[in-house]
């Protein structure tokens, strides 16, 4: 198995020692994401800086080793992004994703180790794992409103 | 009853039945365990697909020349056919439909609208499939009527305490599943019908899970309805059967109404035609009933004795290895003995969709999630899980490779075997 890819060194070191699995102290927003038919349960949690970036990102619940993994990698992403920029990257994970986008450069420049998801673009059955968190950044800021 | 015919001893080491499924022929790094959602097709069955466009095409029923007496032939022969195989004695009492939950939302929407009140009573098992759940659930909301549920103890065993306190007087149907989906359990058909029929209840068995193991007599069986579909047993996807008693088919409305099922239409109404075309509307898949027809062969050709004695000792021994991985949890029964086709597990806390993932980069296919029966492992508190299944053409290296492959998985989350 390829080191660098799914199930690989660096995705599994993201599930068993997740840097930003954790309850954030006064969050500005938070979001809850849920996929009813595999289970994964994710809250996302955001603080915004006084600049409007975000400055801490985390999240908190279960779910299989590709959303908890991807979790964590667009956690670490987000640090110092603007809401609009991070809107932007879920979009462009979104098409990762969806095979819509396939450009190795650029979205190993834009996502930097979520690119390593890339390969999910093949497994349908694993799309909605890899895309919670993303999508429940992206509706979370849509909306901008605290919802826990 | 003939006197049962010794059957050849043969090692699950040895397959002489691989030979027959080109994809399997073409992929010989593939362990494939998921027949339980659709089995391989031998090529007797692709070459009967062909075949049918090949010498007989053209459409069923209404065409008044030879190549359309071809194909409506097709159609009837594979009906009878079918009631033979059930111990049925009257072909017409086999309604061609798409699948499985199509034949049961028949039986619930046709007999299930004029025969279930408010306060009537419907009784189906915990273990059901969506496919026989969700039907009686939606029906039973629309007529006001209770929807109940006879729930297995620990081992998947249906007790006949639980037979007799959930079927009564109020109950008006017993859907049911022969063989659950998930913990590979069979249920007690026979006596399941005898209390419903005490209370005049119809019996409804859900066998998608059942006939591609075992040769299936609906006399012996009891039931007054029987659903399966030909993909689980090796013939095409989109054809379903349901077979029904005929006293009660007649009575019945129809579920789709168009073309093929009138015997005439004025501008105002339609009468109906009889039994089974009643239940048939619009232009049947005859290259798909024919090609079931080759399916069914291949099944009796080498026999369902012999087929059932290897998929048994083939479930046995992967319910065995799988109790034996040291990090692996059986859902269902402990009883090697008691799974047909297919074992459900949990490897350790790893999430069933990984377990999959990571079992399919080693050429390992199975199934893992909510296996369409989520009211189950809801009430089992299980959560998801992986299901490894198997039919004839399967053997010991295929169940060698899931071991293997779950040390693999094993490996990856935790470092070490």
């Amino acid at each position: 198995m390829d080191t660098s890819s799914l199930y690989g060194e660096s995705f599994m070191d993201h599930v068993a020692n997740p840097d930003y699995k954790y309850e954030m102290d006064a969050p500005t927003q938070t979001h809850r994401g849920v996929n009813p038919s595999c289970g994964d349960d994710l809250t996302l949690a955001i603080r915004l800086a006084e600049d409007g970036t975000i400055e801490e990102a985390a999240y908190t619940g279960s779910g299989c080793a590709v959303s908890q993994a991807s979790a964590d990698m667009m956690s670490d992403l987000m640090i110092g992004k603007t809401p609009a920029e991070a809107r932007r990257l879920c979009q462009l994970f979104g098409q990762m994703i969806r095979g819509e986008q396939s450009d190795d450069n650029l979205l190993e420049e834009e996502l930097d180790e979520a690119s390593c998801l890339k390969s999910i673009s093949r497994m349908p059955a694993r799309v909605k794992c890899a895309e919670l968190a993303w999508n429940t950044l992206d509706e979370m800021l849509l909306h901008g409103g605290k919802d826990a | 009853m003939s006197e049962p015919r010794v059957l050849p001893q043969l090692s699950l080491a040895d397959n002489p039945y691989k030979v027959d499924y080109p994809l399997l022929v073409a992929n010989p790094e593939l362990a494939f365990l998921d027949s339980a959602a659709t089995a391989q097709r031998p090529a007797s069955v692709l070459d009967a697909q062909r075949s049918f466009y090949e010498t007989m095409n053209a459409n069923p029923l209404r065409g008044l020349y030879s190549l359309s007496v071809r194909a409506t032939e097709a159609i009837s022969d594979t009906r009878a056919h079918i009631a033979r195989h059930l111990g049925s004695d009257n072909p017409s009492e086999v309604i061609f439909c798409r699948n499985t939950s199509e034949a049961l939302n028949l039986v619930a929407r046709s007999y299930g609208v004029d025969h279930i009140g408010e306060g009537d009573e419907v009784v189906i098992s915990i273990m059901e499939h969506h496919s026989n759940l969700v039907p009686w659930q939606e029906l039973c909301r629309e007529r006001k009527a209770q929807l109940v549920y006879m729930r297995p103890d620990d081992q998947g065993t249906m007790s006949e305490a639980e037979i007799d306190a959930k079927i009564g007087p109020a109950t008006k149907v017993v859907a049911v599943t022969h063989v659950s989906n998930v913990l590979g359990v069979e249920n007690p058909i026979a006596a399941i019908a005898e209390r419903a029929h005490s209370v005049g209840a119809v019996v409804v068995v859900d066998a998608a899970q059942s006939a591609p193991h075992m040769a299936l007599d609906v006399r012996e069986l009891g039931c007054d309805f029987l659903a399966f579909s030909a993909h689980k047993m090796g013939g095409p996807f989109g054809i379903g059967v349901l077979w029904g008693r005929m006293d009660l088919l007649s009575e019945m409305r129809p579920f789709l109404t168009g073309g093929e099922m009138i015997e005439w239409v004025s501008e105002t109404e339609a009468g109906w035609a009889q039994v089974p075309e009643k239940f048939e509307a619009g232009t049947q898949d005859a290259a798909g009933i024919y090609a079931l027809d080759a399916a069914l062969t291949h099944l009796e050709t080498i026999g369902f004795d012999v087929v059932e004695q290897r998929e048994r000792a083939l479930t046995a021994r992967l319910c065995e290895r799988l109790a034996a991985h040291d990090h692996v949890t059986i859902i269902g029964p402990d009883d090697p003995e008691a799974h047909i086709g297919a074992v459900s597990f949990n490897l350790g806390d790893i999430h069933s969709h990984d377990v999959a993932s990571i079992l399919d980069m080693e050429g390992v296919a199975i199934r893992a999630g909510y296996h369409c029966a989520q009211p189950l492992l809801t009430w089992m508190g299980a959560g998801s899980c992986c299901r490894a299944s198997v039919a004839l053409y399967n053997d010991e290296s295929d169940i060698d490779r899931l071991i293997d492959g779950l040390d693999r998985v094993w490996e990856v989350f935790h470092g070490h075997i």
